[in-house]
């Protein structure tokens, strides 16, 4: 088996408590990534999302385990992962395109000012915002507009993994609508690996290939891997018809408002090794688990029709 | 709507001046000149023979003002100085002990708003030499410069280093940590971080610093000039009153609250160059 492209290994945070107790908020979590993947991660708040991602990230260190990427290990930032953070941080003395110019610049530092420029409007043109837009400051735009701003900031740095934390929790349905669709083409088009924090069960199913599950905490870890079994491209409109859409949804409500807290109060097995979440399909044609070794790209493979 | 607000406060403004200069040259006129016969000693010094006697009329002021506008630059002698060379002598003591305070309270105030460290380190200092009056310096650096000219730029160094580094130390401490990130990520070294996200974040903190420097560095230079004497507008004011010229008194505050507001208003426009809304 080749190795994957991001290994997340015996990962856990503690934190020190009151009376110099500790607060695990995590532990023992371990999941994989392939190349070219969107993954979903989906908990309760304060289950410790936000913190993995700045462990990927390279903006947190993890009290126990290591995240390894392209076979090397993540230690501190770097622009080989994009990140968008929640809420926006875009630089506010500076426009939008100015913003996008920011990270282009860091990324490739030879590149001639034109250069710059036009690669940045390339992507600011892909999020739909060149009609005088960017040349307005932060403070001038409204939040979805902020937001793809943010995106096309860090897909303009071409990172080989982009994190996104909740990038869409302040914004309104049809603005949210509009984006999904853009952050899809993007990723589509460009074939980088998606890690996505999000509250929200329908976006995560019409995104991800694969949705990461975590049980609460403090002690929460990643109980399982839901694979989305519905074919590319996806249309919100289309999918809710298809026969895997409920099952998916259902396992995932399921989960969120019975079994992550269950497993919480369920007292652990001492597990030595690195154990991997469940892979489950609830949307495939046989209910059967399939096997960890077989998990692929499933909308390269499309199993249900 | 808000011009007819603006319209109306500079109609006002307009009133309430005439309103006082009108109240301030009647009482002037109307002012008992004492006989010269029964003058006591104490009024014969104090002017009350010249034909200065009393507080001068708005008119008197103003007429002053235009033979000294008319000709500020004009050098005829150690005690004939022009007005604008009187002002050009201040506003340079004032510049350079600035620039002075400026070079090492930006960087000082980068370091410790950085390292919470060095700010806990050199806090104590801070704390006791601040609330010091700056004319309170005036004899130890006459005695260790040995000279006026560099004291009074001392005293102005002094003044202004405060407010700058606190400022610069406390905006750029409290600089967003996303934005710290948002450079992290983007693999900034520690130079290019400085310089392109810690420094327009905490620029407008900084830039009140200054801005609250030189408004002290200003107030402080007439009085050291008073001081030291020699030359400078605080010089000026003294020696009027020592010829006994209370309309160039007044007429030289006038100037001083002038040029005072004319460097406000030059930091208030870098403020507001640098100022951002989040
Ligand atoms: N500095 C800290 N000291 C102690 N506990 C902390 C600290 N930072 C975070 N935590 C705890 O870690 C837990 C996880 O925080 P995190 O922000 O990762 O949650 P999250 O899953 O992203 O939540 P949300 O969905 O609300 O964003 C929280 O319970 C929080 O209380
Ligand atoms: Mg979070």
């Amino acid at each position: 088996m080749t190795q994957p492209f991001l290994e997340i290994d015996g990962l856990a945070k503690r934190f020190p408590g009151s009376k110099g107790e500790q607060l695990t908020v995590f532990e023992n979590v371990n999941f994989d990534i392939q190349k070219g993947e969107f993954v979903c991660i989906i908990g309760h708040s304060g289950c410790g999302k936000s913190t993995i991602m700045n462990v990927l990230a390279g903006l947190d260190e993890p009290t126990e385990g290591v995240v390894t990427m392209d076979g090397k290990e993540v230690s501190g930032p770097s622009l080989d992962r994009g990140v968008v953070f929640q809420n926006y941080s875009l630089l506010p003395w500076l426009t939008a395109l100015k913003n996008v110019m920011f990270g282009v610049k860091a990324r490739f530092p030879t590149w001639s000012k034109e250069k710059v420029e036009e690669h940045s409007y390339a992507y600011l043109r892909m999020v739909g915002l060149t009609n005088g837009a960017e040349h307005r400051k932060p403070s001038q735009l409204s939040g979805g507009m902020r937001q793809r701003v943010s995106i096309a900031r860090a897909f303009a740095t071409q990172p080989k993994l982009l994190l996104l934390d909740e990038p869409f929790g302040a914004l309104d349905a049809l603005t949210r609508g509009t984006i999904q669709d853009e952050l899809l083409k993007i990723w589509q088009d460009s074939g980088q690996t998606v890690f996505m924090i999000t509250h929200d069960v329908d976006e995560a199913i019409l995104l991800a290939d694969r949705i990461l599950l975590m049980s609460n905490g403090p002690f929460a870890e990643v109980a399982e891997s839901v694979v989305i079994d519905i074919p590319r491209p996806r249309k919100r409109a289309e999918m809710i018809h298809h026969p895997a859409y409920y099952k998916i949804r259902n396992h995932l409500v399921d989960f969120l408002s019975r079994r992550s807290g269950e497993i919480a109060a369920s007292p652990r097995e001492q597990s030595g090794g690195r154990r991997q979440p469940l892979t489950v399909r609830p949307g495939a044609d046989d209910e059967k688990p399939t096997p960890d070794a077989e998990r692929v790209r499933p909308h390269l493979v499309s199993l249900a029709g | 709507m808000t011009r007819s607000y603006d319209f109306r406060a500079l109609a006002l403004t307009i009133v309430i001046l005439v309103v006082a200069l009108g109240a301030w040259e009647l009482s002037t006129n109307t002012q008992i000149l004492p006989g010269a016969g029964e003058m006591t000693e104490y009024e014969r010094l104090m002017g009350g023979g010249s034909q200065n006697a009393g507080v001068p009329a708005p008119s008197a002021v103003m007429q002053k003002a235009w033979e000294e506008l008319s000709d500020p630059f004009h050098n005829t002698g150690a005690n004939d100085k022009g007005i604008g060379i009187q002002i050009a002598y201040s506003l340079m003591r004032v510049l350079s002990g600035y620039a002075l305070a400026a070079l090492i309270a930006l960087p000082v105030g980068f370091l410790i708003g950085m390292s919470p460290l060095m700010f806990r380190a050199l806090d104590p200092f801070i704390q006791v030499l601040r609330p010091i009056s700056p004319l309170a310096w005036m004899p130890l650096a006459l005695f260790i410069i040995q000279d006026s000219e560099a004291s009074s730029i001392f005293v102005i160094f002094i003044c202004s280093i405060w407010p700058m580094l606190l400022n610069t130390a406390f905006g750029v401490a409290s600089v967003r940590k996303d934005w710290v990130n948002v450079a992290r990520t983007h693999e900034l070294g520690p130079v290019k971080t400085a310089f392109q996200v810690i420094l327009p974040a905490a620029a407008p903190t900084i830039v009140t610093g200054m801005r609250i420097s030189i408004g002290i560095a200003w107030l402080v230079i007439v009085a050291a000039e008073m001081l030291v004497g020699g030359t400078g507008i605080g010089y000026y004011v003294w020696n009027e009153w020592n010829n006994l010229d209370l309309t160039s008194v007044i007429f030289s505050i006038l100037m001083i609250g002038v040029v005072g507001m004319a460097l406000d208003a030059a930091f208030g426009r870098l403020q507001r160059a640098v100022t951002y809304t989040e």
